[in-house]
């Protein structure tokens, strides 16, 4: 086969399908965690400038790292099966806290997302990025491939559960981002080309639907804005102006670390946040934008590897899914501060300023080399 | 969820041959997926490149734009100093609270949050709205001027919470002297909607006041100077964080004026807090030394804008302290134009000095009834032209008024500045009032009656002077013809255009010695009008001419008690003069409104100008 020839190519250098390499007597894909590593190194970098050189929120952002990497290692020790077999019950699990959420749920900044347990609250709606490839993954993985349209039906109901519930919360763009790695197990089981090609169809109307029925003023205004950001400079337009302001005054080179006048001036908002990108862009230019880039291409590239792979089917939707949403957060992120996507609060995986999204990824990567180094009883690739 | 587990538990799982054409399945469409990657990753690469490669350059600007203000710095307006070099008017730093709109994102809960900090009147409210409306981007608008310590202290306290808000210092003008020159240097005050469409906003940026009136009102272009500017690097809250470049503004030009100080102390005291006005000439140069206008006001009141009730209070006064009497008071000149009359009558030959009429206490024009009497009852007897003027009498120019003419009185007295404006260098003045037989066919449409010249040429019936005119006039006498016009600014300043209106009078020397002579005696001989008032002990030698003006008519309509109105109704005491004769070094007009002594105030002006002089001669000669 054309792709187990490809993935036996790329797999000889790193040494690992031969004998086993002493990480991966502890489950770590000691490939991947150098590349996060120096992500996390530059996220750190970066996040010093954008905060106004700010130390403690540097030690802080450390700190998280710190916890997210140690996460990662605790998942990557729990074996791909036992996820399957877990998923019903983390599933269940996850939507009850969701309906939580909507009836004991801790109001902030118009929005319902948070449950408030002693000494810390957290958003079930993260827990819920964890789950949703996990239960789309197992139910598919058990059922013959291409899904019959009434495997299809039930995986769909699975997604649409939390997606709903997020989505009442309001926080449009999670739930989107959480539909979407439901879609992805959906799509990489290899859902029949005219049933994607209907649903493109019919997303028309259900656009129409969703922008009259569901969404709410300020995300309608989000897309508004998006869509002519000069109608308004001083209100919502200020967002996208500036910082496409700050990412083109960058130039090819930028203006040197610090030295980014939009960015320390304050004049781009949210820049240690879901804006941090800009900051890069500024102070170091297109050079800098494409080594960041680049280190995302690294470790989506191991992903990718990884799941092909991947001994199991689960393993290979799950490690898919999981990539492939990593991706869209750098797409969907990137997108909106650049101008081409609306602003949807997305931040920078790994980079930008926030605890919760990192410990989150970082355990995604954890289930990712948990796939990589669990050797399952019927190993597909002999 | 129930499905899954029941569809589970019953199916067959991972059969080798379905799998692995299922994970076939997979690995295509994870080829696809990776084909997708690489498609996306190329549109943010090219997004990126299309920022910040193609659309550099603009963008690049746009970011210099935000991060750089261009800042207009105001000029300082100019000063303005007295002869002794003693300043009058000056600019003292103050601290404003300005407010920049567009860093302003509600601004009625801003305005109410500074309210709680420090009070606010509605009045600086309204003013406030205002000038917002028309202000130019990114201008700060000032909301609270002369800040204490204690609320500049508040504010920077609260400034997080107060966006948009600046405390800059700001200089403001000050009036070191208070309502002593309200009217000659008059004052500053908040640029109004008017004055805002005629003004070049250029020269304007930065600058909220304007002149008034007075000198400030005159010298408006030059005062101002021209502002410069400063690009400043900025925050998005507008803080300045350094300055990049900058361009000094060009200050006002100061002025230095021929007043004194301490002259118009002296006036003001000799006033003695009466109604009335005072105007002090320089005969050599035409210098305003001392222009008084009573009751006057502070100016300093106006400079930040003034509350409508204080402003209400002095516009409706009954008063009038806003108005300044010196150039826009007209008053009958009466007897003191009388020496000027004089002068006509002799150089147009009407009469000769020795020429004696004998006055019976009245005058009747032929073939009426009608007594012209004079001002006392029983008469002079035989009298001259120097009696008649050291006596005031009225009679002897009754008597030749038929002869010399109203024309000619017009055309002769024009020339002394009746009729016409001073030229001083403030525009609050009125031109008075020359009559002439085309002035009424103008006014009334009638033609001049006979009667009507016998009350001119006392200075009475329709003839009106301010008295800056009637010090004006007197100078002149005291020149002996030799032009000079009043102004108060002592530089020849470029682009000031001031009036140049008549040259130097021609007559001959006798007749200037006649009246000269016949003015010191109404000081000094012992029947002169002035002599028992002002005439004994006087340690130079003065002219002057008394003068009793009959008050006409009062303010119609309102409701002034009776005592007030009585006391409003009594005549005025006028009085002009000028010493040393034979060198003459001041000139003046005094006018006391409903009340005597109007040489006396002159007595007391001279007395203080002229004694430390004498002595300082004295000592000169004795060494």
């Amino acid at each position: 086969m054309a792709s187990q020839d490809f993935v036996r190519q790329l797999d000889e250098p790193y040494g690992f399908s031969k004998e086993p390499h002493w990480s991966e007597k502890f489950h770590v894909d000691i490939v991947l965690l150098g590349f996060l590593l120096i992500l996390c190194g530059a996220g750190l970098f970066i996040l010093y400038s954008a905060s106004g050189q700010n130390t403690s929120m540097v030690i802080r952002q450390a700190l998280y790292m710190v916890v997210g990497v140690v996460g990662m290692i605790v998942i990557a020790q729990i074996p791909p099966r036992m996820l399957m077999r877990l998923s019903p019950w983390i599933y269940a699990g996850g939507v009850a806290l969701l309906l939580g959420v909507l009836f004991v749920g801790i109001q902030s900044k118009g929005a319902q997302r948070w449950i408030q347990l002693p000494g810390f609250r957290f958003q079930p709606s993260e827990i819920i990025k964890l789950i949703m490839p996990i239960v789309a993954a197992t139910y598919l993985s058990k059922r013959p491939l291409p899904p019959s349209l009434k495997d299809i039906i039930v995986v769909l109901a699975i997604i649409g559960i939390p997606v709903v519930l997020i989505a009442k919360q309001p926080d449009l763009g999670t739930s989107l981002l959480i539909g979407a790695s439901g879609l992805f197990v959906l799509l990489l089981a290899g859902l029949r080309k005219r049933i994607i090609f209907s649903a493109v169809a019919l997303a028309v109307p259900a656009v129409w639907g969703m922008w009259h029925f569901i969404m709410r003023e300020y995300q309608k205004q989000r897309v508004l804005t998006f869509l002519n950001p000069e109608s308004d400079p001083w209100g919502s337009g200020w967002n996208i102006i500036q910082s496409k302001i700050a990412i083109g005054s960058g130039g090819l080179y930028g203006k040197g670390y610090l030295m980014g006048t939009q960015s320390q001036l304050n004049f781009l908002p949210e820049s240690h946040t879901d804006f941090i990108i800009a900051v890069l862009a500024e102070e170091f230019g297109l050079m800098g934008c494409l080594v960041l880039l680049g280190l995302y291409a690294l470790i989506i590239g191991r992903g990718l590897m990884i799941t092909f792979q991947a001994s199991s089917l689960f393993g290979r939707l799950l490690a898919g899914s999981i990539t492939l949403t990593f991706f869209v957060y750098l797409f969907v992120n990137i997108g909106m501060v650049s101008g081409i996507l609306p602003v949807v609060g997305v931040p920078l995986p790994l980079v930008s300023r926030g605890g919760t999204s990192l410990v989150t990824l970082m355990a995604g990567f954890g289930m990712l080399m948990s796939i990589h180094t669990h050797k399952t009883f019927l190993d597909i690739r002999r | 969820m129930q499905v899954i587990f029941t569809v589970n538990k019953y199916m067959p799982v991972n059969t080798l041959k379905d799998h692995k054409s299922e994970q076939r399945i997979v690995s295509i469409r994870v080829w696809l997926a990776l084909v997708f990657i690489l498609l996306l990753a190329m549109v943010l690469v090219s997004r990126l490149f299309y920022l910040q490669v193609i659309k550099y350059d603009e963008l690049s600007t746009r970011s210099e734009e935000n991060r750089i203000l261009v800042q207009t710095v105001p000029p300082v307006r100019g000063l303005i100093y007295d002869r002794n070099g003693n300043l009058l008017a000056t600019n003292r730093s103050s601290k404003t609270l300005s407010i920049v709109r567009e860093r302003v994102d509600d601004m009625d809960q801003l305005l109410s949050d500074i309210g709680n900090l420090v009070p606010l009147s509605d009045n600086e409210q309204t003013r406030f709205k205002k000038q917002v409306r028309r202000r130019r981007p990114f201008e700060a608008v000032p909301l609270k001027f002369k800040l204490n310590d204690e609320q500049v202290a508040l504010i920077s306290v609260n400034q997080f919470r107060l966006p948009g808000v600046e405390v800059n210092a700001e200089l403001v003008r000050e009036y070191t002297e208070g309502s002593s020159f309200a009217h000659s240097v008059g004052y500053v005050g908040r640029i109004n909607d008017r004055e805002l469409k005629k003004l070049d906003p250029a020269l304007y940026s930065g600058t909220y006041t304007i002149g008034k009136i007075g000198l400030e009102r005159f010298y408006e272009k030059l005062l101002l100077g021209k502002p410069g500017y400063q690009e400043v690097e900025v925050n998005v809250r507008g803080r300045v964080s350094r300055v990049l470049k900058r361009v000094d503004p060009v200050p006002g030009q100061d002025l230095h004026l021929y007043i004194d100080t301490g002259l118009q102390d002296a006036a003001i005291k000799a006033m003695d807090g009466r109604r009335g006005s005072v105007a002090v000439l320089d005969p050599k140069t035409g210098g305003v030394m001392a222009m008084v206008s009573n009751p006057a006001f502070d100016p300093n009141l106006f400079v930040t804008g003034i509350a409508y009730s204080t402003f209400d209070d002095l516009n409706t006064d009954i008063e009038r302290p806003l108005y300044n009497r010196a150039t826009l008071g007209e008053y009958p000149p009466a007897s003191t134009v009388k020496p000027v009359v004089a002068l006509g009558l002799l150089s147009s030959g009407t009469v000769k000095a020795e020429d004696k009429i004998f006055d019976k206490g009245w005058f009747q024009l032929p073939g009426s009834e009608h007594k012209f009497r004079n001002w006392k009852r029983g008469g002079d007897g035989w009298i001259n032209l120097d009696k008649a003027i050291y006596r005031s009498n009225d009679t002897y120019f009754y008597n030749f008024a038929g002869k010399y003419g109203i024309d000619r009185m017009h055309d002769f007295l024009s020339e002394f500045g009746y009729g016409r404006k001073t030229g001083i260098d403030i525009y609050e003045e009125r031109s008075g009032l020359l009559p002439s037989t085309e002035w009424k066919r103008g006014a009334y449409g009638q033609p001049w009656y006979p009667g009507e010249t016998i009350i001119a040429i006392i200075g009475q019936g329709y003839m009106l002077a301010t008295p800056m005119q009637m010090a004006e006039a007197v100078t002149l006498v005291a020149n002996r013809g030799k032009h000079v016009q009043p102004r108060l600014v002592r530089e020849d300043l470029p682009d000031v255009q001031r009036p140049q209106w008549g040259e130097d009078i021609e007559l001959k020397e006798v007749d200037w010695d006649a009246v000269i002579k016949s003015m010191e005696n109404v000081v000094s001989h012992k029947r002169g009008t002035a002599h028992w008032r002002i005439g004994r002990n006087l340690p130079y030698r003065m002219a002057g001419k008394t003068g009793t003006a009959q008050v006409v008519s009062i303010a119609q309509g309102e409701d002034y008690d009776a005592e007030k109105l009585k006391e409003f109704q009594r005549d005025h005491s006028l009085f002009v003069a000028f010493a040393p004769i034979e060198d003459p070094q001041i000139a003046l007009s005094v006018i006391v409104e409903n009340d005597k002594g109007a040489a006396n105030v002159a007595r007391e002006i001279m007395d203080y100008y002229l004694i430390p002089k004498l002595k300082e001669n004295a000592e000169k000669e004795g060494k």
